[in-house]
């Protein structure tokens, strides 16, 4: 840990995202260091989800502005985010049902490629060699998430905890600087989830990657990460370290919950 | 400038012709999000159905009632052998399914009653009304006014009675419906019956105004600009698309026509409805998806 | 104990990526090849060149033209067959008016100008999506038919409107006669489909099925949306432009837009639905069933007493069999032909044990 402060790759400036009037962010402004782990938790309906569709430009804010890599912009593009280096996972899966799970984490490197769809038709120039090393990135991560042995499986007949993963390793495929992961550990049980939380700690400490996440389980979410922002009703309750949030008390009061009978004991 | 409307309104008519189509194609898609592609060839099947049956000495109500039945028979046999079976299938299949679908039945049609044009005689009378100088065909007056019926009772249909509600709520989501006890097949067999009842209207006034020949079932194609202008999901929106169309077509033939080159109205509805759906890429009263992610 | 598995492991990507990755599927294509590049020539009579064969063939590429663009990039087309009138028509404009304009070049220009028409045509796809598609697609389909049915300078002022294609001489060679239009076709489909099967196993193809399955994330994850569709309407169109020149050229002889028309769109569609979406060698199962269906037919009623069934109502029932046949493929096996023959094989590559 060195004393000098990390810098911040993401920052939110009051933002404000309304669909045809019913408000889903309310003047929300944080930011995430670089190499952090940032988690996004609040009850359903908060607008995390929301924050995340704003981020990499899904959703278009009516105000506020986003700050990402030194750059400042009013509105993002999902084809700019993604070549910034923004890649993220959906809460329900947005994966290429029709492909393979090879083919879908291929995909996930289509900003990697020099080679025209031309010099790929007719196997010439470029293609053949890029071929073999998008291939070998590939593999790469197919073998981190531990995924090979379903490799040439259509992605639609898999289980949804694979699904998951193939969709984590589809956004991994684009080395991103920034990953925006959407519940990735919905539906799945104790083991699964350590699993994923492994998972995700080893991205965020070999690869260097920024995670910003929204998980519901609290357990998890303290565990895991560095720095946590709490949102309720599309507005922003808590933010700081985990223990910080787990001592506010307007946190407290809307999500976490008190223990009525511990503190009426201590009374 | 009477001539200018009443190439107007010959085309606005004309255009409740096609819209009564086009309703036979909304009722469907409605209640059960599928394109019906073979709406054209129940129109002609009914149509060919009728004639020959008043040919061969029916009475025209008896006619009427028989083709009616057999419409409804054709409705419960398509939703039993072709819809059930692809339930829960991506809308492209059911699509690809009509269209087999219109093979048949086009198929079937000219073999029970021949390929042969046959007249049809409605009763109305042909000459042309008078009004304020221009010459309007009584036969789309009446017409005008039978579609106009129809949409009434259809409106009636849909937003006041249990049925209707019942069909609404298959057409946003069969599954939800059968969660909630709705009975899937008896309302898919209901409105494709009503489609085949308003297949057989249109039928009838086609058949009145063209002869009943297998082109009848290329209207189906014309009814495709139709939904696009007015949405394909509102009966209200197959009236005013059926209008635009209709008129869209007769004052290019008319006045375009001269200039460009003769039988332009075989593409401008379709190079119109393109132009539409470049502005409102939802039709005028389509629903606009939020896709959420 | 056909196929001896045992050893055919791939060491280098390159070897897992090839078409036929087993040694027993090369030796297959092989022969199939060779069969059909020596054998057919020398066996084969007039018959079943022009009547069945090079139709076959060039239903299978047009099959191919509309599978890109419908099967694997997800963009519904009915406007086949103008792509491929615009090819036959550009294709006979450029021999005709341009002294010593070599024959392929002329299909190739062809399929150029077929391409930037589906090009225009395809441009609303930027906007609209599923079926409204349908109407950009129709639209090209009934403009083509009308441009070339009303300016004859199209037709060479021809006064019937039927134009016959000139002769077919490559460097020399005729190719006029039956077999060896035949061979012309065979070796243009062959070389479009290899062209075909790269390309979609490429980036392109991937983007493509993207935009297919889910294009809200494909736009997520940096692919861009305009230029996929846009080149998915361009190569199809330049696919479906010479499959039009074949057409007219080695099938018919004769170039006329009247069989192009929305009927011809219809068969492509059904070829790619029944060989199946998505999929290259299905298009051959398609194009098959379309060119033997009727013949088939043709002769079993034949051999039905003589007067129960004329040919009119042969016509009828051709078309309620076609239509319950297509049904009955969605419903059982709504990936196709293509799917039958992949199960098949995976069958074969166990037989004799059963999995």
């Amino acid at each position: 840990m060195n004393a000098v402060a990390p810098s911040t790759l993401l920052a939110l400036d009051d933002i404000s995202l309304s669909f045809k009037g019913v408000k889903a962010i309310t003047s929300i402004s944080f930011s995430v260091a670089a190499g952090e782990i940032c988690a996004l938790i609040g009850p359903n309906g908060a607008g995390k989800s929301s924050l995340l569709n704003v981020i990499n430009g899904v959703y278009q804010a009516q105000s506020g502005s986003i700050s990402y890599a030194g750059q400042t912009r009013r509105r993002m593009r999902p084809h700019q985010a993604a070549e910034d280096g923004i890649a993220r996972t959906f809460q329900n899966i947005a994966l290429f049902k029709g492909m393979s799970v090879l083919d879908n984490v291929l995909t996930g490197r289509n900003l990697k490629r020099r080679s025209t769809w031309l010099e790929q038709m007719l196997r010439v120039g470029r293609a053949p060699a890029e071929d073999d090393e998008q291939r070998w990135h590939a593999e790469r991560i197919i073998e981190f998430l531990r995924i090979h042995p379903w490799r040439h499986a259509l992605v639609g007949k898999l289980s949804y905890g694979l699904q998951k993963r193939v969709e984590l390793a589809r956004a991994l495929a684009a080395e991103p600087r920034l990953l925006l992961l959407d519940e990735p550990m919905a539906g799945m049980n104790a083991e699964e989830k350590r699993e994923m939380s492994q998972f995700i700690r080893d991205i965020n400490r070999e690869l260097g990657t920024t995670v910003v996440l929204i998980e519901h389980d609290i357990g998890v979410v303290m565990g895991l990460s560095d720095h946590v922002v709490v949102l309720d009703y599309g507005r922003k309750i808590g933010d700081g370290t985990p223990e910080q949030v787990r001592s506010n008390p307007d946190v407290i009061a809307a999500y976490l919950g008190t223990r009525r009978s511990q503190s009426a004991r201590s009374q | 400038m009477e001539f200018f409307f009443e190439v107007l309104i010959g085309g606005l008519l004309a255009g409740v012709m096609y819209s009564l189509v086009a309703i036979g194609f909304v009722l469907i898609y409605k209640a059960s999000g599928v394109f019906n592609f073979a709406q054209g060839a129940m129109v002609l099947f009914a149509a060919l159905t009728f004639v020959s049956l008043l040919e061969r000495g029916l009475p025209f109500w008896w006619a009427f009632l028989a083709t009616l039945a057999t419409m409804v028979a054709l409705a419960l046999l398509i939703e039993k052998v072709v819809l059930r079976p692809l339930v829960n299938r991506p809308p492209i299949i059911l699509f690809m399914a009509t269209l087999g679908l219109s093979y048949m039945i086009e198929g079937l049609a000219q073999a029970l009653w021949g390929a042969q044009v046959h007249g049809l005689e409605l009763g109305i009378p042909d000459e042309p009304l008078e009004i304020r100088g221009m010459l309007l065909s009584q036969f789309d007056l009446f017409a005008a006014g039978t579609a106009a019926t129809l949409v009434i009772a259809l409106s009636l249909l849909f937003n006041r009675t249990r049925i209707g509600l019942s069909l609404r709520a298959v057409a946003d989501d069969p599954l939800a419906s059968l969660a909630v006890g709705i009975r899937l097949p008896r309302i898919w067999a209901v409105v494709w019956a009503v489609a085949g009842f308003v297949g057989l209207v249109a039928g009838l006034l086609w058949g009145a105004r063209l002869g009943v020949q297998f082109s009848l079932s290329l209207v189906v194609l014309k009814a495709l600009p139709v939904l696009i202008i007015g949405g394909f999901s509102s009966i209200g929106g197959a009236i005013v698309g059926g209008l635009i169309i209709g008129a869209a077509e007769k004052l290019a033939e008319i006045y375009l026509g001269p200039v460009i080159g003769s039988g332009i109205e075989n593409w401008v509805p379709y190079v119109l409805a393109l132009l539409f759906l470049l502005v409102r890429p939802a039709g005028l009263f389509g629903e606009r998806a939020i896709e959420r992610v | 104990m056909l196929y001896r598995e045992a050893g055919q492991l791939a060491t280098r990507y390159a070897a897992e990526r090839r078409i036929f990755r087993l040694r027993q599927d090369r030796i297959g294509l092989l022969a199939l090849l060779a069969f059909a590049f020596i054998g057919v020539p020398l066996l084969g009579n007039d018959y079943w060149f022009s009547a069945i064969l090079i139709p076959f063939l060039v239903l299978s590429l047009a099959g191919l033209g509309l599978n890109l663009l419908t099967g694997y990039a997800g963009q519904l087309s009915l406007g086949s067959a103008a792509f491929m009138a615009v090819g036959a028509f550009a294709a006979y404009n450029l021999q005709l008016r341009i002294p010593g304009m070599p024959l392929l070049l002329s299909f190739a220009l062809g399929g150029v100008v077929a391409a930037a028409v589906a090009l225009l045509f395809g441009l609303p796809s930027l906007r609209i999506k599923g079926f409204y598609l349908l109407v950009s697609t129709l639209a090209a389909q009934f403009v083509v038919e009308w441009v070339l049915t009303k300016f004859s300078w199209f037709t060479n002022d021809n006064a019937s409107g039927v134009i016959t294609s000139p002769p077919l001489i490559i460097a020399g060679l005729n190719f006029s006669s039956p077999a060896g239009r035949y061979l012309l076709t065979l070796s243009l489909v062959v070389l479009l489909f290899w062209l075909g099967k790269n390309l979609v196993r490429s980036e392109l193809g991937r983007n493509w099925m993207a935009v297919r399955d889910m294009d809200t994330a494909a736009a997520v994850i940096g692919i861009r949306l305009f230029k996929a569709k846009l080149l998915a309407f361009a190569i199809s169109g330049f696919y479906l432009g010479i499959a039009g020149s074949l057409w007219a050229f080695a099938y018919l002889g004769t170039v006329e837009p009247h069989g192009f028309d929305l009927s011809r769109s219809f068969q492509v569609l059904f070829i790619i639905i029944i060989g199946g979406l998505g999929s290259v060698a299905g298009n051959f199962f398609g194009a098959a069933f379309i060119v033997l269906f009727p013949i088939l037919l043709g002769n079993l009623s034949a051999l039905l007493p003589v007067g129960l069934v004329d040919s009119g109502q042969l016509e009828n029932i051709q078309k309620m069999l076609f239509g319950a046949l297509i049904i009955a493929f969605l419903i059982k096996e709504p990936e196709g032909l293509a799917r039958l023959w992949q199960r098949f094989r995976q069958r074969a590559r166990v037989w004799p044990l059963r999995y």
